[in-house]
């Protein structure tokens, strides 16, 4: 391998670097990850509001059954990022998107594509937990009934079940499954709304700062579930918790300015950034 | 190198954490030149000197290691931070060695100060000078942060580890001629031993320089090592 300058690339200022992964990696984990074929893909993706570019030239590959996490300062893109993932975007007046956004080849910003599908396959979770005021059982419950996953009662009652299950929820709640999800704590209304997301069997689930409003507990909880997922699930998560990416992800992307700077193996990210601008994000220097 | 921290006191820990580095290596250096000196000098003050200096430069190994682990509990330092941080870690365990082998250079000097000279150990000051820049390019390369110094500093072992090795030889045949010097030449040989084990962390320490500065490994062939056991297990058979 070439030796890397810690300088940054004097051409392409604004193209992403690829950090060079490590020969040996320190887990073969990291290797089994990096092997993962694309499950979701951004090419050339700009979007503005009302006419200001928020997100240029966006080129992301997120691995299959992996954790990506989304890094960079307030207003970087991140966020606008991942809410083009599921489309999100286009409930906000004045956004436009231009590029492509594929889930497993295929263009989620074709016009013939069903939305309401696409959001079934792309579940999302938001940094406040927003549980329906309705009974923890009805808040699971849901999704699959809308979406028809289910024949009968019985068939409803075990996807409620093996989505709490899933999301660790179960044995804290199992014997007050009527009770109003809003009555649990922060953390289990999180894990709740992360049971909520599974229970119509997602392909992707993206966080949106999802342990922001919890403590340190609720939180290990949190990361610990999203380690489980990762084994099923595809996860992008967004996070301003720099130690929360280094903990959680496999894969870590770095905004800045609506750019994508800097995408790589997260262990390579958090000890030799390539770009002097994640250096000085992830290390506190960012002016 | 970096721009500065947003939150101020976590610079001054790190600038505390360098100078306690750069302190130590200077300490360390001037215990080995010392050690050189006395042995050269037939100078047991000197030498009983050296042994009781040693511990400061143990308390400063142990304050190092004290800031290094309240920084990562603390500020959780990543990228060139955490480098830097380990990077004081690991360099002040090699220098803390190296002064050991200062200490057991001077240990020696004691029983040899008495006794009659053996004629080979005058090959000791020229190897001592050669670690001795060592020690000195290597504390420069960590405080100019120059990889490139740091790694000129590694070659620069291959030729303590060759003094070494015809030392070796030389004291085997001196001991065969006069078995009434081996007494002696054990203890010269120890010396000569700890010299180029001084070379080998100084070498520890470039390599710890150059991931700090390129976060990246020094990838350098190795060839040398091997040449130098080879030898030194061709001797062996030999004998």
């Amino acid at each position: 391998m070439n030796i890397q300058s810690m300088e940054p690339p004097a051409a392409g200022k604004d193209r992403p670097v690829a950090a060079p992964s490590l020969e040996k990696n320190l887990s073969g984990e990291l290797m089994d990850n990096e092997q993962m074929p694309a499950k979701m893909s951004a090419k050339g993706l700009d979007v503005f509001y009302n006419g200001k570019q928020a997100l240029f030239a966006v080129d992301l590959e997120i691995p299959e059954r992996s954790v990506t996490a989304l890094i960079g300062p307030s207003g970087c893109g991140k966020s606008t990022f991942l809410r083009c993932l599921n489309r999100m975007n286009d409930t906000i007046d004045g956004c436009s998107v231009v590029g492509e956004v594929a889930i497993d080849g295929q263009n989620i910003y074709d016009r013939d594509l069903d939305v309401v599908e696409l959001r079934a396959r792309i579940g999302m979770v938001f940094q406040k937990p927003n549980p329906f005021p309705k009974s923890i059982y009805e808040n699971v419950a849901y999704g699959p009934r809308i979406h028809g996953l289910s024949s009968d009662k019985q068939e409803l009652d075990e996807i409620v079940h093996k989505s709490l299950e899933r999301a660790g929820l179960l044995k804290e709640v199992k014997d007050r499954l009527d009770e109003p999800g809003t009555g649990l704590s922060g953390g289990q209304q999180q894990r709740l709304c992360i049971a909520r997301a599974i229970a119509v069997s997602p392909e992707v689930i993206l966080m949106d700062e999802p342990c922001s409003a919890l403590d340190p507990i609720a939180t290990a909880h949190i990361e610990e579930l999203i380690d489980e997922l990762s084994e099923n699930f595809t996860i992008v998560i967004v996070t301003h918790n720099m130690q929360q990416a280094a903990r959680v992800s496999h894969r870590t992307a770095f905004f800045h300015l609506g750019n994508l700077v800097e995408l790589g193996d997260t262990a390579d990210i958090f000890t030799s950034p390539q770009d002097e601008r994640t250096q000085g994000y992830i290390t506190g220097r960012y002016g | 190198m970096a721009r500065e921290h947003i939150v101020k006191s976590y610079d001054e820990e790190l600038q505390l954490l360098n100078n306690s580095i750069i302190e130590m290596g200077g300490l360390t250096e001037a215990q080995v030149n010392s050690a050189i000196q006395a042995l050269t000098n037939r100078d047991s003050d000197l030498a009983y000197r050296i042994i009781d200096d040693d511990d400061r430069i143990d308390a400063l190994n142990y304050e190092i290691d004290n800031q290094a682990m309240r920084m990562l509990a603390l500020r959780q330092p990543m990228a060139l931070d955490l480098r830097k941080v380990v990077a004081a870690l690991k360099i002040s365990a090699d220098l803390e060695r190296i002064a050991d082998y200062a200490t057991n250079m001077a240990r020696r000097t004691i029983p040899l100060s008495e006794t009659p000279p053996v004629r080979p150990v005058f090959v000791i000051p020229r190897m001592g000078k050669l670690v001795m820049s060592m020690m000195k390019n290597v504390i420069d390369a960590y405080i100019e942060e120059d990889a490139d110094k740091a790694e000129e500093v590694w070659h620069a072992d291959a030729e303590v580890d060759e003094m070494y090795v015809g030392f070796f030889r030389e004291m085997l045949t001196y001991m065969m001629e006069d078995p009434r010097h081996i007494s002696t030449c054990t203890h010269v040989l120890f010396i000569a031993k700890n010299l180029e084990r001084m070379g080998d962390h100084v070498t520890n320490i470039c390599e710890t320089i150059y991931f700090l500065i390129h976060g990246d490994r020094m990838r350098l062939h190795r060839t040398r090592k091997t040449r130098s056991d080879r030898l030194l297990s061709d001797i062996e058979t030999e004998e």
